[in-house]
């Protein structure tokens, strides 16, 4: 069997194992309320990251507006479930999709920018949709769409990440995704090598818009509510400290820092103002002393853990 | 008809008031971005932080009006010059999003270190002038309005100065041309950078505390939208170029005032990212900008 395969096969194998043991953990009521919340946040935090990884991290492009995706795949699927009354799964498929078309709108025209320009236009965006939200009074304008069930369960929120990781892992081992490295790398070289650089920056866009949409329906479906408060410019910079702790350009990364940073602000959650401040300096500090991150554009292996003495397992992903 | 053009031209004097305050933040941007190539996430902050500072002068101290912005601009050009040697200094050779991203990580230190320091409540600004409401046939103009506007002038008239004719500013013009070939004919770029940080700091302080003084409330956030939009001003003007952080700032500041006056004051800040994304993908130049192709 192929051994990429066969890789996968354990891993799915692993998630199913942690999946059981979480799962019965919560049952059991080892668990309580407050970090079966917090676990549930880590999921959806994941999405987040390993979606803007996709952006930012492998396509090279420099999104800070992933909040405002978040939020239309929140309002959407709200729409669908308590406005409309339709299921659950169609809610966040549908979210999923309006947020993808959205990206698909927005990565059009703007993507042509880069760096810096591109930065602040996707701020922009993310900020614009916020507004056109707070001012539909459909939606409850500035108090929120209130009432909505509580139907995000963990194996929900569990297997869909899982599923957004495979898809994106798989993407970026596939023709589209290394194309979407090449950008990354050198994007008027690419261009020179016939690869449509436009095609491949907006077919990222949408994917990464798109997720961010079903982490937003998860959301919203877990918290109650859709408020234009929850998906601010403060939303966005907790998703790129995410992935940039973690490592541009690292799926594990992502993982990884998602998964510290919701934990550091769940022990935090009593003094917000102290959980900004070292969110900050750990920015600050990470860019100045290893702008690469925690892990750089390397991904967690095994091979790394058996190289062990190797610096920082490049090695490894020579392989 | 004739109320709708007196509105007009009412609104017309609100922005240009908003606008010169826009002005004065745009200018420190377009400053550091034609010397390092940077957009100064934090600058926001720094106006934030000069409406503290010139809060702090005229309650603590005792202060009036022109001491107090004075005492600010020195405190914010002090701040400013720190954070560049600490955050962005050893960053120069560093890939460009490694140093937006410091940027930001600064400006949320700024602002929730401030938070920490001083409640997040919002203070009221002491009142330093006796409001006087001047009447212009119909239309009204308060003594607020008038003394942001003279302030915005001198120092953009002052500024100017410094630029185009001290050796200082001919050493800033040459850095931001060619920072290379400035080093070779013996330019400090490392003094000429905080220099220009300072100006712009200072610049950003004095906005901060005629913002504190026209609508007498200042909170450790009021920095994160004014950054952002005067960022936008500058952009619209041409980034890098000073004259058109000027014209960006009142043209932002007017689209503004209008939007809230005809349309609904809730869709202000879209129209400021509207312009943003419109300008953007139609002349990313800026206004005053010229072309520049890049080439591999």
């Amino acid at each position: 069997m192929n051994p990429i395969r066969k890789f996968d096969l354990t891993a799915i194998a692993g998630c199913a194992l942690l999946f059981a043991v979480l799962q019965g953990l919560m049952f059991g009521g080892l668990i309580g309320p407050f970090w079966e919340l917090n676990i549930i946040l880590i999921c959806i935090n994941i999405i987040l990251s390993v979606s803007l990884n996709l952006i930012n991290g492998y396509t090279g492009q420099f999104s800070i507006g992933h909040a405002g995706f978040m939020a239309v795949g929140a309002y959407t699927s709200a729409i669908i479930t308590v406005k409309l009354g339709l299921p659950y799964e169609l809610a966040l498929i549908v979210g999923t999709v309006a947020a993808g078309i959205l990206g698909f709108l927005i990565g059009l025209p703007t993507l042509r920018l880069n760096g810096d320009y591109l930065a602040i236009a996707t701020l922009g965006l993310g900020e614009i949709i916020r507004i056109c939200i707070l001012n539909i009074d459909y939606v409850g304008g500035a108090s929120g769409l209130m009432g909505i069930p509580r139907l995000t369960t963990f194996a929900y929120v569990f297997w869909i990440m899982i599923f957004v990781i495979f898809f994106i892992k798989n993407f970026k081992n596939s023709a589209p995704g290394r194309c979407c490295l090449a950008i990354r790398e050198n994007e008027i070289a690419a261009d020179t090598m016939g690869i449509n650089t436009t095609k491949y920056k907006v077919m990222a866009f949408t994917l990464g818009a798109s997720f961010a949409g079903t982490a937003g329906a998860l959301f919203s479906h877990y918290f109650f509510l859709a408020h234009p408060a929850s998906f601010t410019f403060m939303r966005s910079f907790d998703i790129l400290t995410m992935v940039v702790l973690g490592g541009l350009g690292s799926m594990t990364g992502a993982i990884t820092g998602a998964v510290l940073l919701t934990f550091i602000s769940a022990y935090l959650s009593d003094y917000p103002e102290w959980r900004m401040i070292i969110y900050s300096i750990t920015l600050i500090v990470l860019m100045l002393r290893r702008p690469q991150g925690l892990f750089g554009s390397v991904e967690l292996s095994r091979e790394m853990f058996r190289l062990g003495g190797k610096k920082d397992g490049r090695a490894a992903e020579g392989k | 008809m004739d109320t709708l053009l007196h509105q007009f031209f009412q609104q017309l004097i609100n922005g240009i008031s908003l606008g010169s305050i826009y002005a004065l933040i745009a200018l420190g941007y377009t400053m550091i971005y034609g010397i390092i190539k940077l957009i100064n996430f934090a600058h926001g902050d720094i106006y934030m932080l000069g409406a503290y500072f010139g809060f702090f002068a005229t309650t603590q101290l005792g202060l009036s009006f022109i001491p107090a912005i004075i005492l600010s601009m020195a405190c914010a050009a002090l701040v400013g010059i720190i954070i560049e040697r600490i955050a962005y200094k050893p960053m120069r050779n560093a890939p460009r999003i490694a140093i937006l991203i410091t940027a930001i990580g600064v400006s949320f230190f700024l602002e929730y270190g401030m938070i920490l320091l001083v409640s997040p409540q919002p203070r009221t600004f002491p009142a330093v002038f006796t409001p006087t409401v001047y009447n212009f046939g119909p239309l009204v103009a308060n003594s607020q309005q008038i003394v942001i506007l003279v302030s915005a002038i001198i120092l953009m008239a002052v500024l100017t100065y410094i630029v185009n004719k001290t050796k200082a500013g001919k050493a800033m013009r040459a850095v931001s041309f060619d920072a290379d070939a400035a080093r070779l004919m013996g330019i400090n770029i490392d003094r000429v950078i905080s220099m220009t940080f300072a100006l712009g700091s200072a610049l950003a302080a004095a906005g901060g505390v005629l913002v504190g003084v026209y609508y007498n409330s200042i909170d450790p956030l009021m920095g994160m939208m004014p950054g952002l939009k005067a960022f936008v001003a500058a952009v619209l003007g041409g980034i890098g170029i000073i004259p058109g952080a000027m014209i960006g700032g009142i043209i932002l500041g007017v689209v503004e005032a209008m939007v809230s006056g005809f349309i609904s004051s809730t869709f202000r800040d879209a129209a400021a990212f509207g312009i943003l994304i419109l300008i953007l993908l139609y002349k990313p130049a800026g206004l005053l900008g010229k072309n520049v192709r890049e080439k591999v």
